[in-house]
C-alpha cells in the first residue's frame, strides 16, 4: 500500500483447479495493465486439471513490480480450503471477499474486513460466475471504474458467445454495486499509470524472442512448465512462416532441431529438466558437428517427475554437464519476462557465430509468470548475425562454390585460428562434406575408426574448444547494484533478480541495513575475473538460490575460487518472497546461521 | 556476414561442372567394411540409383545413425550426416522440412533403426515424411562384435544369447505397412540390379519409403548368409504380386522360411506427404532454410497488440 508516493497492492485468488482462477486472474491483470499499472502474477497451481488447490497472486503498482511481494490486500477464496489456509495470514487493512452462504471465515486479525456476499442471489445461481461477482467487488474496493471491467470481461468471454458475455457483465456489475453499498473501500485508490501496458508470460516472451530472431523451425514435446512456448509457436506458425512440430519424444525434438539447423534454419526448442535430460546426447552432437541450436530449459522442481507445477533452479549442473565429453556450449539465465524476449535473439547470434549449442536456463517462476509489458520495449527489429554461413545464393564466393562435382577444396571443419570454420549447408554446390558425430578431420572424414590419429584428435578438440576463448568479449559483465561499500552483497542468478532487488531495497528502507546485489545472467562464458573482483571487495557475500545444495555457489567457487560467506536457499517448490530474504539476511548478520532456508508460510 | 536473402538457384547439371558419371558419386574414402560385407552391394546400388536418376550430388543428403552400415554417408559424394545411434530419421525429418528441395536418404542398420531408433521409425512412417530409408538388415549387431539384434531370429546363438535367442524378432515389412509407410520394399545384397530398382522407386516415391535389405554380415552372422538367402529369396515382381493390395502385402510380408519374398510389397500414392500438407512450405518463398529472417514492422505490431 502507500509508501511515499508508491502504491502497490496484491490480489490473491484461491480455489480448486477448474474454478476459473486463471481466467479471473487474466481479467484482473488486463484491467490493471490497461490502467497503466505495472504488475506481476504468479499462479501456485497443482498438476491436476480439476480439484486440488490453486492460488494466484497478482501484485500491481505504479512502479515496476517484479515479484509477488509479501502480502495480500484483496483475498478471494473460492472455497473453504483456501479460506482456511490463507485468512490467518491477512494483515490489518486487507479484505476477504467470499460467498457467505458457502464459506465460513475462521480466526482473523484485527482490521481485516470480511466481505461476505450473497453469491447465489448475485449470480442468479450460476456457480461458474462466483469469481466474476467477487472480481466486481474487488474493483469497487480498489476504486476502479466499472467500464474497463465490462470491456475486459467481454474480451475474455468473446469466444463463448454474446449470452455468456452479457451474463458475466451483469454478474460483475452486481458484485461491483453490492460492494459499493455494503463494504468499506480501501483508504487509497488504485493509481493510474502514464500509458496502457500489455501483459505477457515468460513463455510467450520466449517464443516472441524466437520469432524476432528469425526462428523458422520449432519442435517440442509437451512438458510443463514449458508448453506455453509450443502453444504460442503453434498458434502463430502459419502467420509467421515457422515450421512447428510436436515430436514423439524430446530425443526426437533435439535431433529434429539439429537437422533443421544443419540445413540452415534458425531452429529452437523448449522443454523442462526431464525433457532436457533426454536431449543431452544430441546437444553433444550439436557441439561435435558444430551446428548452432537454441534450447530453453524451463526448470521445475526435480529430480525425475519431481513437482511438475513448482519452480526450482535445480538444473544448473545438468546444463553444465549436458552430453558426454568436453565441448563448448553457451548457457544464459534470463532475469525476467522481458529479458527472455531479448535473450533469445542475442543467444542465436552467438550460437551462429560460434557454431555451438546455446542453452537457456529459465524456470517456472518467470516462464509461466505474467508481467506487465510496455509495448515499446518489445522491439522485434533485432540485430541478426548468422556468422560465417555459406548459403546457396552464392555468399562465400571466396570458397569457390560450384567448382566441380568432386571438389576437395572446401574444409567444413577447417582448423582456423579462431576455431570457427566457414559453414556451408546442404544444397550448396562445391561444398560437399559429411558432418559426423565421430571425431573427424577438417574435411569431415572420420578419424575414429581405422586409425585414430592422436594429432588430428588433439587438433580438432582444440579447434572446437578455442572458439570459446573470444566469446567472453561478446557478453556484458554483471554489474553491481547498490552502494559499493555495503554490509552484505546478495548474489543471485536468473529469475531471482527482481525479488532480491526488492529485498535489498527493503533492507535499506525498513531495517537500515546497507546491501548491494550482483545478479548473474551469463553462466557460460562466465565473467570470472570481474565477478571475483567484485566479491573480493565485499564485506559479506550471501548466495540466494532456489535449490537445496547451492548449485550456483559451487559453480561460483569452481570458476572464481570464491567461497560465499552465507547462503539462502529455498527448495519447497515456491519462489522467494522479499521478506524471506530480508529475514534471512538479518539472521545471518546477527551471526545466527550461515545457511537460511525460509519457510513458505502462505501455503503451509 | 549478414543473412543472405535470395532463394537458391536451381541445380545446374551443366557442362561447366563436368558430366555426371557413376564415379561422381564415389566418396572420399574407401569403405572400412569387412571383405564380403553385404553393405558394399547396397552402397553400389545406391550410387547406381542416384546416377540413373541423375541426382545432383549437392542436392542430396544421406543421413545415417551409428553402426557398420551407418558409415555409408562418408562413402558417397553427396552431403552427409553421420548422426547419433538411432536418430537418423529424426535428424532427417528436421533437415527435410528445413529444405524440402533436398533429396534426403537415410541409411542404417537393423539395430539402429528398429531397436534404439524404433520410436522415431514408427512416428516418421505415420507422418509420411518424404524420405527414403534404406535399412541394411543383417540380423546382428556387427560393430559391437556380434550381439543379438531386433531382427535376429528366434533360437539364434549370438554373443548376448549364447543359449539361443528366446525373443521374437521384429518383422519390419508388416510393421511398416501398418505403421503408415507408403512405399515398403525389401531387397537382397545378392540381387543388386533388383535392389537398384527398389531404391530408385523409393527415391522417386513422394512419401516415406522403406527399403529393408538383407545385407549379410559375413563375420558375425553364420546363420543368415548369402548361401542361406540365395535359394530362398523370390522376387515379388516375378510372382504377379499386387503392391496396391493391402492384405496381399501383409501376407507376403509375413512369409518366412523356404521361400522369402523380396521386392515391392506395398505402395500407395493417394496420401500426401508431410511436406505437401504443411502450408508453411507452400508460400512460394523456397525452402525455409534460405528464407529471409526477421519479421516485418506490421507483423511485429500485430503480435504486440495481442498483449494489450
Amino acid at each position: 500500500m502507500e509508501k511515499n508516493t508508491k502504491i502497490d497492492f496484491a490480489v490473491g485468488i484461491g480455489g480448486e483447479n477448474g474454478q476459473g482462477i486463471a481466467s479471473t486472474g487474466d481479467i484482473l491483470a488486463r484491467i490493471f495493465a490497461r490502467r497503466g499499472l505495472h504488475l506481476n502474477a504468479y499462479n501456485a497451481y497443482q498438476s491436476i486439471i480439476r480439484g486440488g488447490h490453486t492460488f494466484l497472486t497478482i501484485r500491481a503498482g505504479d512502479t515496476p513490480v517484479t515479484n509477488m511481494g509479501d502480502k495480500i490486500d484483496v483475498f478471494i477464496p473460492l472455497n473453504q480450503d483456501t479460506m482456511n489456509r490463507h485468512l490467518r495470514l491477512l494483515k490489518a487493512g486487507a479484505c476477504a471477499i467470499y460467498d457467505g452462504e458457502k464459506i465460513t471465515p475462521g480466526e482473523v486479525a484485527d482490521g481485516v474486513q470480511l466481505c461476505s456476499m450473497p453469491m447465489k442471489e448475485l449470480t442468479k445461481g450460476n456457480k461458474l460466475a462466483v469469481n466474476t461477482a467477487a472480481l466486481g467487488a474487488a474493483l469497487q474496493l480498489l476504486g476502479i471504474e466499472s467500464e474497463p471491467l465490462e470491456a475486459v470481461v467481454a474480451r475474455q468471454f468473446k469466444k463463448k458467445g454474446d449470452e455468456v458475455v452479457a451474463g458475466n457483465i451483469a454478474v460483475a456489475r452486481a458484485g461491483y454495486d453490492y460492494a459499493a453499498q455494503n463494504f468499506r473501500p480501501f483508504p487509497w485508490k488504485a493509481p493510474k499509470g502514464a500509458k496502457p501496458l500489455g501483459i505477457v508470460t515468460g513463455n510467450q516472451a520466449t517464443a516472441m524472442g524466437g520469432a524476432a530472431a528469425g526462428v523458422k523451425f520449432y519442435a517440442a514435446y509437451p512438458m510443463s512448465p514449458s508448453t506455453g512456448v509450443l502453444m504460442w509457436m503453434a498458434a502463430h506458425a502459419r502467420q509467421l512462416g515457422i515450421m512447428v512440430r510436436q515430436v514423439e519424444d524430446e530425443i526426437g525434438v533435439m535431433n529434429m532441431v539439429i537437422g533443421a539447423a544443419h540445413a540452415g534454419c534458425r531452429a529452437m526448442c523448449a522443454t523442462s529438466g526431464g525433457g532436457f535430460a533426454l536431449m543431452t546426447e544430441a546437444v553433444g552432437m550439436a557441439g561435435m558437428i558444430e551446428t548452432p541450436i537454441v534450447c530453453v530449459d524451463v526448470q521445475r522442481a526435480g529430480p525425475a517427475t519431481g513437482v511438475p507445477t513448482k519452480t526450482e533452479q535445480g538444473d544448473l549442473w545438468q546444463m553444465l554437464g549436458a552430453g558426454q565429453g568436453d565441448y563448448p556450449r553457451l548457457i544464459v539465465a534470463p532475469t525476467s519476462q522481458l529479458d527472455l524476449f531479448r535473450t533469445v535473439p542475442e543467444l542465436f547470434n552467438l550460437c551462429d557465430k560460434y557454431q555451438c549449442p546455446g542453452l537457456v536456463l529459465a524456470d517456472l517462476l518467470i516462464s509461466e509468470g505474467t508481467s506487465s509489458i510496455d509495448s515499446d520495449a518489445l522491439d522485434f527489429d533485432v540485430k541478426i548475425d548468422r556468422g560465417d554461413l555459406i548459403l546457396p545464393n552464392g555468399n562465400g564466393e571466396g570458397t569457390a562454390p560450384g567448382s566441380g562435382y568432386n571438389d576437395k577444396a572446401y574444409l567444413r571443419f577447417k582448423n582456423t585460428e579462431s576455431g570457427i570454420s566457414p559453414r556451408a549447408v546442404p544444397g550448396v554446390p562445391g561444398h560437399i562434406f559429411t558432418a559426423a558425430t565421430d571425431e573427424h578431420d577438417e574435411d569431415g572424414t572420420l578419424v575414429s575408426d581405422e586409425f585414430t590419429n592422436p594429432n588430428v584428435r588433439r587438433m580438432m578438440v582444440e579447434k572446437r574448444g578455442r572458439k570459446m576463448q573470444a566469446a567472453i568479449n561478446d557478453i556484458a559483465a554483471p554489474k553491481l547494484f547498490g552502494p559499493e561499500n555495503a554490509a552484505v552483497t546478495l548474489v543471485g542468478w536468473g529469475s531471482t533478480d527482481g525479488v532480491i532487488r526488492e529485498a535489498v531495497e527493503k533492507l535499506a528502507g525498513e531495517e537500515g541495513i546497507v546491501a548491494n546485489h550482483l545478479q548473474i545472467r551469463w553462466i557460460v562464458p562466465f565473467h570470472a575475473q570481474e565477478v571475483g573482483r567484485v566479491l573480493s571487495q565485499s564485506n559479506r557475500v550471501i548466495v540466494v538460490e532456489n535449490n537445496y545444495s547451492g548449485q550456483f555457489a559451487r559453480y561460483l567457487r569452481s570458476e572464481t575460487g570464491f567461497d560465499a560467506h552465507g547462503h539462502i536457499r529455498k527448495y519447497d517448490g515456491e519462489p522467494f518472497m522479499p521478506h524471506h530474504i530480508v529475514e534471512a539476511v538479518k539472521a545471518q548478520l546477527d551471526g545466527k546461521t550461515k545457511l537460511s532456508v525460509p519457510i513458505h508460510e502462505v501455503l503451509a | 556476414m549478414s543473412a543472405p536473402v535470395a532463394p537458391p538457384p536451381p541445380p545446374q547439371a551443366g557442362a561447366e561442372r563436368g558430366q555426371l558419371t557413376k564415379d561422381t558419386y564415389r566418396g572420399r574414402i574407401h569403405p572400412d567394411w569387412c571383405p564380403g560385407c553385404g553393405d558394399f552391394s547396397v552402397l553400389a546400388a545406391l550410387q547406381t540409383a542416384m546416377f540413373e536418376l541423375g541426382l545432383e550430388p549437392s542436392q542430396v543428403c544421406v543421413v545415417s545413425g551409428i553402426g557398420c552400415s551407418s558409415n555409408l554417408p562418408g562413402y558417397v559424394n553427396t552431403y552427409g550426416m553421420h548422426t547419433l545411434h538411432g536418430r537418423s530419421l529424426a535428424v532427417a525429418t528436421g533437415l527435410k522440412l528445413a529444405n524440402h528441395e533436398l533429396k534426403v536418404i537415410c541409411t542404417g542398420g537393423d539395430g539402429d533403426g528398429y531397436g534404439i531408433g524404433g520410436n522415431h521409425f514408427v512416428h516418421t512412417m505415420r507422418r509420411n515424411v518424404d524420405l527414403t530409408y534404406i535399412v541394411m538388415d543383417n540380423q546382428i549387431y556387427g560393430l559391437t562384435t556380434g550381439q543379438c539384434s531386433p531382427t535376429s531370429v528366434k533360437g539364434m546363438k549370438t554373443k548376448s544369447t549364447p543359449y539361443g535367442n528366446v525373443e521374437n524378432p521384429i518383422n519390419p515389412i508388416p510393421m511398416a505397412i501398418v505403421g503408415g509407410a507408403t512405399y515398403v520394399a525389401r531387397a537382397f545384397s545378392g540381387k543388386q540390379k533388383h535392389m537398384v530398382e527398389m531404391i530408385k522407386g523409393a527415391i522417386t516415391h513422394k512419401g516415406f519409403a522403406l527399403v529393408d535389405v538383407f545385407s549379410p554380415c559375413v563375420t558375425y552372422n553364420k546363420d543368415n548368409t548369402y548361401q542361406w538367402f540365395n535359394p530362398r529369396v523370390k522376387m515379388l515382381e516375378e510372382q504377379g504380386h499386387d503392391s496396391s493390395d493391402f492384405s496381399q502385402a501383409i501376407n507376403r510380408g509375413y512369409q518366412w522360411g523356404e521361400e522369402i519374398p523380396i521386392g515391392l510389397f506395398w505402395r500407395r500414392t493417394d496420401l500426401p506427404s508431410l511436406e505437401e500438407l504443411e502450408p508453411v512450405l507452400h508460400t512460394g518463398e523456397g525452402p525455409l532454410a534460405f528464407r529471409k529472417t526477421g519479421i516485418s514492422a506490421d507483423e511485429a505490431k500485430a503480435l504486440v497488440n495481442e498483449l494489450l
